[in-house]
C-alpha cells in the first residue's frame, strides 16, 4: 500500500467538532468521528443528512466551516496536499475525461499522482476491472457500467489506503458493484480503511462493520460488531421518521 | 518545483489532447471572429479603415473571442465532474490555475494565428508588423491571466454566460485598450518608442495577476 | 455586533461632526468659495465632484481589505463590512458619473469627456456592480461571499493599472480634462479640503450604519432558524 502516515495506534480519519454552513444552511453541525486504519465504516441517512457534505470534506473538496480534519494522519487544515495521497473516491459522477480513452485518462492521473511504473500499474488495473479490450477507446463510447468500472480504476491509481464512496450503489451495474467489493475486500498489506455512504442497507453491511446514521447534520446512532439488517431498519426509520 | 511544472503540463497536454479530437473549441472560436471581423468591417466605409480603427476591429473580435474560448475551458471540466478529480490530486491548487491557463494561451494563440493574417487582408492593411506578435501574445497571456480565474468562478454561479463577461471585460480594460492602441501603432509603422509604453502597461499586467490569480484560486475550487 | 447600541454615544458624536462639517463645507460652497473665472458658476461642482471620486476610492479601499479579511478568517462580519462599503461606494461612484456631464456640458459643451478621472471611475463602476452581482448571483451565501472577496481583490489590484492606461491613452488622444485652469487658490484648496472631510465622515456614517442594520439582519436570521429548529427537534 502507498505510504502513509500511518501509525499502529492513529485513526486514518479523526473529526473533532465538524461543522459546515453553507451561508444559513447548517450542513454538518458538530460532528466527532474516529476510524481506524482498515475499519469498514458505512454511514447511513435521508438526503439532506450530510452524507456528501461529509464526505466533500474529507476528500478536501469542501472546506470546513470550524473543527479539526485528519485524514491518513495529516490534518487538512496544513497539509491537505498529502492528505489527498492518501485517498481514493468514486462517486456517481466518473470524474473521468469523455474525449480521452481510459487509458489516457489512467495516464493523466497518474502522472498527477507521481504513480511510479505507470505503465505496468495501468495494465495491472485495467486486467482487474476487465476492461482490456475498450482501454483506448474514448470514455464516452462506454457503456454506464464500463465507466464506472473506469472510474474505480482511476480511483485505486495510486493505492490509495483510504477509500471514500459517495453511494457507490447508484450507476454500478450488478457486475461493477461486484467488482467494486472484490477490489476493496482484497488487500496487498492490510485492508484499505473504507468509508462509504449509501442508501442501500444491504450494500453497507457486506462492505462494513461499524455502521453509524447521519441526520440533519448530526450522528445520531452509531454501532460496530455484528449488525442485523432488520434491527437496522428498525432504528433508521426511529431516528430519522424516515423508511427504507 | 520541478515536478509541480510537470503536473502543470500534464494538465495543458490533457487539454490540448482532449481539444485536438473534436476540434470544438478552436473551430468556433475562430469561425466567430471571424464573423465579429467581418460584421463590423461592414460598418465601416473603406476610407474609414485606418489603422487605428481596424486595430479596434481586431481587438473586439479577439476580446469576444476570448472571452468564449475562456467560458469553455471550465465547462469540460465541470462535465462528469472533472473538476473535482482536478481537486482531488495532490498538488496545490495553483498548479490547476497554471494548467489551464497555459492551455487557454495555447488554444487562443492558435485561433489569433490563424486570424491576423486573414485580418489583415480583409481591412486591407499596408503590413504585417511583426509586433503585432508580440502585441497578441502578451495580450493574451493577460487574458488568460484573469481569465482563468473569472471562468471557473463563473462555471459555478447562475447566468454564467453573463457573468463571465461582465466580471471580464472592466478588469481586462488595460490589457484592451493597450492592446488596440500598440497594435493601431504597429499598423501605421508607428516608432517603438510609442509602441513600449503600452507593452510595459501589458507587461505589468500579465506579471501582478499571474502572481495575484494563482493565490486566490483556491477559494473559487473550494466549497 | 452591536455597534450601534453600545457606541451610542460616539455614533452621536460621529453624526455631529459630519453635520457640522457638512454644513460647514456647504457653506463654503455655495458663498465663500468667489465664482471661478472662465468656469462660471457650474465650477462649483469640482467641491463636490472631486471629494465624491476620492471617498468611492476608499469606499474600494475598504472592499479590498474587507475581501482579504473574510478569506483568510471566513469569518462573515469582513463579508458584510466589504459588501456595505461597496453598497455605499457604489452610490457616490454613480454621483461621480452624474456630476461629471453636469459639469461637463456646460463648461465643455459636451456631456461625456474621456477624462482620465471620470474614465477610470467608470471602469471602477463597472467592477463594483460585477462585485455586487456576484454575490447575488452564486449558488448559495457563503459562495457568494467568497467569489466576491475574489472580485473584489482582483479588481482594487486592477485599479492602478486602469488609471494607467488611461492615463497614458489620453496624452494620445486629447480630450477636455475636467480640472481647473491655473491653479488651485487659498479659498478654493480649503473648500476642497473641508468638503473631502465632510464627505468621508458622511461615508463613515453611512457604513457604521449600514453594517450594523447587515449585521442585526444576521443575528435576526440566526435567532429565527435557532427558533425554528427547537421547534421542529422539540
Amino acid at each position: 500500500m502507498a505510504d502513509s502516515g500511518q501509525q499502529a495506534d492513529g485513526c486514518a480519519i479523526e473529526v473533532e467538532r465538524l461543522v459546515k454552513s453553507y451561508g444559513d444552511f447548517n450542513a454538518l453541525r458538530g460532528v466527532d468521528l474516529k476510524v481506524k486504519w482498515g475499519e469498514g465504516l458505512a454511514i447511513f441517512g435521508p438526503n439532506g443528512a450530510g452524507k456528501t457534505t461529509l464526505i466533500k470534506i474529507l476528500s478536501t473538496i469542501a472546506k470546513a466551516s470550524s473543527g479539526r480534519v485528519s485524514v491518513g494522519g495529516f490534518d487538512l487544515q496544513g497539509d491537505s496536499v498529502k492528505a489527498r495521497r492518501q485517498i481514493g473516491v468514486v462517486t456517481h459522477q466518473t470524474l473521468l475525461y469523455d474525449e480521452l480513452s481510459t487509458y489516457e485518462n489512467l495516464r493523466f492521473y497518474g502522472k498527477m499522482y507521481d504513480v511510479p511504473h505507470l505503465a505496468d500499474r495501468i495494465r495491472e488495473l485495467v486486467a482487474q476491472v476487465d476492461l482490456e479490450a475498450r482501454r483506448d477507446d474514448p470514455v464516452r463510447t462506454l457503456s454506464r457500467g464500463m465507466q464506472q468500472r473506469a472510474a474505480i480504476a482511476r480511483a485505486l491509481l495510486h493505492d490509495p489506503p483510504i477509500l471514500l464512496l459517495d453511494e457507490p450503489g447508484t450507476g454500478l451495474d450488478q457486475r461493477a458493484n461486484e467488482m467494486l467489493i472484490n477490489i476493496v475486500s482484497s488487500t496487498g498489506n492490510g485492508r484499505r480503511t473504507v468509508i462509504m455512504t449509501t442508501h442501500s442497507l444491504e450494500q453497507g453491511l457486506a462492505f462494513c462493520n461499524r455502521v453509524l446514521i447521519l441526520a440533519r447534520g448530526n450522528i445520531v446512532y452509531e454501532e460496530s460488531g455484528k449488525l442485523d439488517i432488520s434491527t437496522l431498519r428498525e432504528v433508521y426509520h426511529r431516528h430519522t421518521g424516515v423508511g427504507y | 518545483m520541478k515536478e509541480s511544472a510537470g503536473k502543470v503540463l500534464a494538465i495543458t497536454r490533457k487539454d490540448i489532447l482532449s481539444e485536438m479530437r473534436t476540434k470544438e473549441i478552436v473551430t468556433s472560436i475562430v469561425a466567430f471572429a471571424l464573423l465579429v471581423i467581418v460584421v463590423v468591417s461592414l460598418a465601416l466605409d473603406p476610407s474609414e479603415r485606418t489603422s487605428a480603427v481596424a486595430a479596434g476591429v481586431l481587438w473586439i473580435a479577439f476580446t469576444f473571442a476570448g472571452v468564449l474560448g475562456l467560458g469553455r475551458s471550465f465547462v469540460m471540466e465541470k462535465d462528469k465532474g472533472c473538476l473535482q478529480g482536478l481537486m482531488l490530486c495532490p498538488v496545490d491548487r495553483a498548479v490547476i490555475y497554471f494548467g489551464k491557463m497555459l492551455s487557454t494561451v495555447i488554444f487562443m494563440l492558435v485561433v489569433e494565428a490563424i486570424i491576423l493574417p486573414v485580418f489583415v487582408i480583409l481591412l486591407d492593411q499596408p503590413r504585417f508588423p511583426p509586433h503585432l506578435v508580440l502585441i497578441t501574445v502578451l495580450a493574451t497571456v493577460g487574458f488568460a491571466a484573469v481569465g482563468t480565474l473569472f471562468s471557473a468562478l463563473s462555471v459555478n454561479t447562475k447566468a454564467r454566460e453573463v457573468m463571465l463577461p461582465l466580471l471580464f471585460l472592466p478588469v481586462a480594460s488595460p490589457v484592451i485598450i493597450a492592446a488596440i492602441e500598440a497594435s493601431g501603432l504597429a499598423l501605421a509603422g508607428g516608432p517603438w518608442s510609442e509602441i513600449l509604453p503600452w507593452l510595459g502597461v501589458m507587461v505589468a499586467f500579465d506579471v501582478i495577476f499571474l502572481a495575484v490569480s494563482p493565490l486566490v484560486f483556491e477559494f473559487v475550487l473550494e466549497e | 455586533m452591536q455597534i450601534l447600541k453600545n457606541n451610542v454615544l460616539s455614533t452621536n458624536a460621529l453624526f455631529a461632526l459630519m453635520f457640522v462639517t457638512m454644513t460647514a463645507a456647504l457653506f463654503l460652497v455655495f458663498v465663500y468659495v468667489p465664482t471661478e473665472a472662465s468656469m462660471g458658476i457650474v465650477q462649483r461642482i469640482f467641491y463636490f465632484h472631486v471629494p465624491l471620486a476620492w471617498v468611492a476610492f476608499i469606499a474600494f479601499g475598504i472592499v479590498f481589505i474587507g475581501s482579504i479579511l473574510y478569506l483568510r478568517s471566513s469569518n462573515r462580519k469582513w463579508d458584510r463590512l466589504a459588501h456595505s462599503s461597496a453598497e455605499i461606494g457604489m452610490v457616490f461612484t454613480s454621483l461621480v458619473l452624474i456630476t461629471g456631464p453636469i459639469w461637463a456640458k456646460p463648461v465643455w459643451g459636451v456631456w461625456w469627456t474621456w477624462d482620465a478621472r471620470l474614465t477610470t471611475t467608470l471602469l471602477l463602476w463597472f467592477i463594483y456592480h460585477g462585485y455586487l452581482l456576484v454575490g447575488s448571483f452564486a449558488s448559495d451565501e457563503s459562495q457568494g461571499a467568497r467569489y466576491s472577496a475574489v472580485v473584489g481583490i482582483i479588481g482594487f489590484v486592477d485599479v492602478p493599472i486602469v488609471a494607467l492606461s488611461i492615463v497614458l491613452w489620453g496624452t494620445q488622444h486629447p480630450e477636455p480634462v475636467m480640472s481647473e485652469p491655473g491653479g488651485l487658490t487659498g479659498a478654493m484648496l480649503l473648500t476642497l479640503m473641508v468638503s473631502l472631510a465632510a464627505f468621508t465622515l458622511l461615508f463613515a456614517y453611512l457604513l457604521i450604519h449600514r453594517v450594523s442594520l447587515a449585521l442585526a439582519a444576521d443575528e435576526l436570521k440566526r435567532l429565527r432558524q435557532f427558533a425554528d429548529e427547537r421547534d421542529y427537534d422539540g
